[in-house]
């Protein structure tokens, strides 16, 4: 087991070092020079050049590579070319909203999903088979903004039992702050919820087909004690591929959901930088990002590992 | 008072009739055996017994278990009996265990639902349990997963399960289908014992009549989901009434006589190979680990040859197959074809492959569904430089479909409508058309039921009239190999522990292993008294 998880370990740094290389450099090539940008079009050539100077855009591109790298490591992460403002505190705001905003939606997809996935595959061909899968072909179908828009109608502005947008920050206490996170969160996990319903569902099936089940069900075990204590955990390992697909998503995948609740978040972020060829947050936002998603790969293998012991012994 | 009784059962399923009005009835302490081939409707008898039949199944009649009316209990009686008062084992050892969960939770689980006992003493009965069964529990701790043992020893698991809180009937559905010969002989051993120990009834359900012969009290063949017939073992053996119990032993025991080999001119020669595979290493930066499957092993295979080559599961006898037919490379000695190697730098040697095909075990899983006959068995056609076109490629496709027993006609059909012994003719079909110099049949006959193994069998034997053909028969079935080959070459461990003239090894045996597989097979009786 150790050396299963030494082993993934090693190439989650791998992955890590590679995926900055390609990041750094496909932005490097991107056109559109910062300096110019943040001075305008009329910008005297030596004014330019000491700015391009300041902002260590002058240096060989390994240098460049070599000391973004570093900074990262020592959690500096530059400064906005556009804000003037460290990148690092700029990316932490907003991650005081995505971050949550992402647990919430994954708790959501997770409890609404995997319940009604394993619902489905016990009802296979009955009314709340058919009834489970009905409504997860429209959460995969419907665009999630359609959703913010008809969430905000009904509970918003209908119901006015919350509020239609924004985010009131941590300092106004805990509970007021989730108040403000539900819509977005299920907006977001709906859809994720409908796909792992599915997957669960289809996972399930195939389990409960498995000579095994049929074992169970020979000691004496009824069918739902069953599918329970010999079905649920062999059908997770595909379960558990999407859910760490769906994390990375529900980080960074937001930015429509920010834009109709109006929510300070990562995805805006990306937006507003992207626009601003303020190249060194998209750098470090991405990289975080990229970070996220390698280390979250790296918990569900280890995750695989504990679902299923043939994986611990295989390596 | 009988343990079982099963009277006028009729069972259909989704409006198909599976089962019509079976009679069975098992006395404590007696072992009865239904046996018949598949499509019989012997493993829906067992699953009717325990209630665990597919959906849309309807059933009539009656099954008592003790005063127990099985029909009329609800499900959660029948939960309370499944596991406790009828243990049942199944076929396939290797899918039957759950393989997330430890053998020691797995034969607890049994004990634990029924309430016997508190979670530690569930866990000692289970531990005397497994050690009862063969797998005590210093070489066997409980924390061992499924993964971790051999077919034969996950079966001893299952049967653990099923006799862990001493159930009055135990029902084995093929236990040792999937087995090897020796082990086999273990575990028909071990469920005796069991019987005769705990006083249990047991319903085996088995296919094949050695088997049968050897270890029931009683007998009961069963065709297209009637009985046929059914007594005690001794009176049937020596005086079967119906007609289809005596085609089935008489198939079981069938026997082929093959021409003459031609004077010996060698055609494949394997000479001193060796095969390795890597093993995962156990330390990061240890050197890596060998193990070797095939450990230098020589034999030459003449023109017009039929040679057999048999042993255990693991002996290497597939990967010594997989070899010779030039698809993984050796790493020692040289396998050659007429001269020239079967293997040439990455790929398998063109002008060798044209030599030889082979027939696999499966007829269901080795034809892709979306071809039509036609396309399947020209595949081959691939390998020759000059393949025929046009009539002339109808024409041999109509050859080789004649050849196997099936019609012309059959080319433009998919290979889902045929059945398993056709499929199986197909495959030879598919493997006789480029008129192959060596064919190899890996456990080519080993799923097909008795009475279609005999057909193909017959088939065999003609052509080897017809073609002459030069085969090598890789099988665990050793009747079989006994009856289509010329000689025989045993494999254990990846050597070769003996080799001669088929008939002499059987009748003399010279090697210890060799003995101990003869002795292990289950014998047909002799069939000299049916009438």
């Amino acid at each position: 087991m150790l050396r299963y998880a030494l082993k993934r370990f090693l190439s989650l740094v791998l992955s890590l070092a590679v995926a900055s290389l390609i990041i750094f450099f496909v932005i490097e090539i991107a056109p559109g020079d910062p300096a110019t940008f943040m001075l305008g079009i009329n910008a005297q050539e030596d004014t330019v050049a000491a700015l391009r100077e300041e902002l260590g855009l002058n240096g060989t591109k390994l240098s460049r590579y070599l000391s973004w790298v570093s900074g990262m490591l020592t959690g500096d992460f530059g400064t906005s070319y556009t804000y003037r403002t460290p990148v690092a505190q700029m990316v932490a705001d907003r991650l005081k909203v995505s971050l949550p905003l992402a647990i919430f939606g994954l708790l959501l997809s997770v409890l609404i999903g995997i319940p009604a996935g394993i619902y489905a595959a016990t009802r296979r061909g009955k009314g709340g088979d058919i009834a489970v899968m009905g409504a997860t072909q429209l959460g995969v179908a419907v665009p999630n903004f359609w959703f913010a828009m008809m969430l905000v109608l009904l509970f918003a502005i209908k119901l006015r039992w919350f509020g239609a947008g924004g985010f009131p920050g941590w300092d106004k206490g805990f509970w007021v702050c989730l108040h403000a996170l539900t819509l977005p969160a299920i907006c977001l996990a709906l859809p994720q919820a409908a796909i792992l319903a599915r997957v669960m569902r289809s996972s399930l099936l195939d389990v409960l087909g498995e000579d095994f089940m049929r074992t169970a069900r020979a000691k004496g075990l009824t069918h739902l004690q069953a599918v329970w204590r010999h079905g649920v955990r062999n059908a997770f390992i595909p379960v558990l591929t999407i859910i760490g697909l769906q994390i990375a998503f529900l980080l960074a995948g937001a930015i429509i959901i920010e834009q109709v609740f109006y929510l300070p978040g990562l995805g805006r972020l990306i937006f507003q930088s992207i626009n601003a060829r303020d190249l060194i947050v998209v750098e470090s936002v991405v990289m975080l990002l990229v970070f996220s998603v390698i280390v979250v790969n790296f918990l569900v293998d280890l995750a695989y590992a504990a679902v299923d012991p043939r994986l611990r012994s295989r390596e | 008072m009988s343990l079982l009784s099963i009277k006028n059962l009729t069972l259909s399923i989704h409006g198909i009739p599976i089962l019509r009005d079976v009679e069975l009835a098992i006395a404590p302490g007696e072992i009865v055996a239904v046996t018949g081939e598949s499509g019989s409707g012997k493993s829906m008898t067992a699953l009717a017994v325990m209630q665990l039949l597919p959906q849309g199944a309807e059933i009539a009649g009656q099954i008592h278990l003790s005063d127990e009316d099985i029909l009329a209990a609800g499900e959660d009686r029948m939960c309370a009996l499944r596991g406790n008062d009828v243990g049942m084992v199944f076929q396939e050892p290797m899918t039957a265990l759950n393989p997330v969960k430890t053998i020691g939770d797995q034969v607890a689980e049994t004990i634990l639902l029924h309430g016997a006992m508190d979670r530690a003493a569930a866990m000692d009965r289970a531990r005397e349990v497994l050690a009862r069964v063969g797998l005590p529990e210093n070489r066997f701790p409980l924390t061992r997963y499924p993964h971790e043992l051999s077919g034969g020893q996950r079966q001893r698991v299952v049967i653990a399960m099923a006799i862990a809180l001493r159930p009055k009937l135990l029902i084995a559905d093929e236990p040792t289908t999937a087995l090897d010969v020796t082990t086999q002989a273990q575990i028909l051993e071990l469920l005796t014992g069991l019987v005769r120990e705990f006083g249990m009834g047991m319903l085996m359900i088995t296919h094949d009549l050695a088997v049968v012969a050897e270890m029931a009290d009683r007998i009961t063949v069963m065709r297209h989901g009637e009985v046929v017939e059914q007594g005690s073992t001794g009176d049937l053996l020596t005086n079967m009434q119906h007609p289809y119990t005596k085609m089935l032993f008489q198939a079981s025991g069938h026997k082929v006589v093959l021409p003459a080999p031609p004077p010996p001119a060698p055609l494949l020669d394997v000479a001193n190979v060796v095969r390795e595979y890597r093993l995962p290493r156990t330390r990061l930066f240890s050197r890596p680990e060998y193990f070797r499957a095939v450990n230098h092993v020589s034999l030459v295979i003449n023109r017009g040859e039929r040679v057999g080559l048999v042993g255990e599961s693991g002996c290497g006898k597939s990967t010594l197959t997989r070899a010779i037919l030039g698809l993984e490379d050796v790493q020692g000695g040289h396998i050659r074809l007429d001269g020239e190697p079967v293997f040439s730098g990455q790929s398998p040697n063109l002008s060798v492959r044209r030599k030889m095909q082979v027939v696999f075990q499966d007829p269901f899983g080795s034809f892709n569904p979306r071809h039509k006959v036609e396309r399947l068995i020209t595949e081959s056609f691939h390998l020759l430089d000059n393949p025929p076109r046009g009539a002339a490629r109808q024409d041999a496709v109509a050859e080789a479909l004649t050849a196997v027993g099936l019609s012309p006609d059959d080319a433009q059909k998919y290979v889902h409508e045929f059945s398993g012994g056709q499929r199986q003719r197909i495959a030879i079909a598919r493997a006789l058309i480029i008129r192959p110099e060596l064919i190899l049949f890996d456990e080519a006959v080993s799923a097909l039921d008795v009475s279609v193994r005999a057909q193909v069998l017959d088939l065999l034997a003609d052509l080897c009239r017809a073609y002459s053909l030069t085969y090598l028969f890789i099988s665990h079935d050793l009747s079989v190999v006994r009856t289509v080959t010329d000689r025989v070459i045993v494999m254990q461990s990846g050597e070769v522990v003996e080799e001669g003239v088929t008939e002499q090894v059987f009748a003399n045996p010279k090697h210890p292993y060799t003995r101990k597989l003869i002795a292990a097979a289950p014998v047909l009786p002799e069939l000299g008294v049916v009438g």
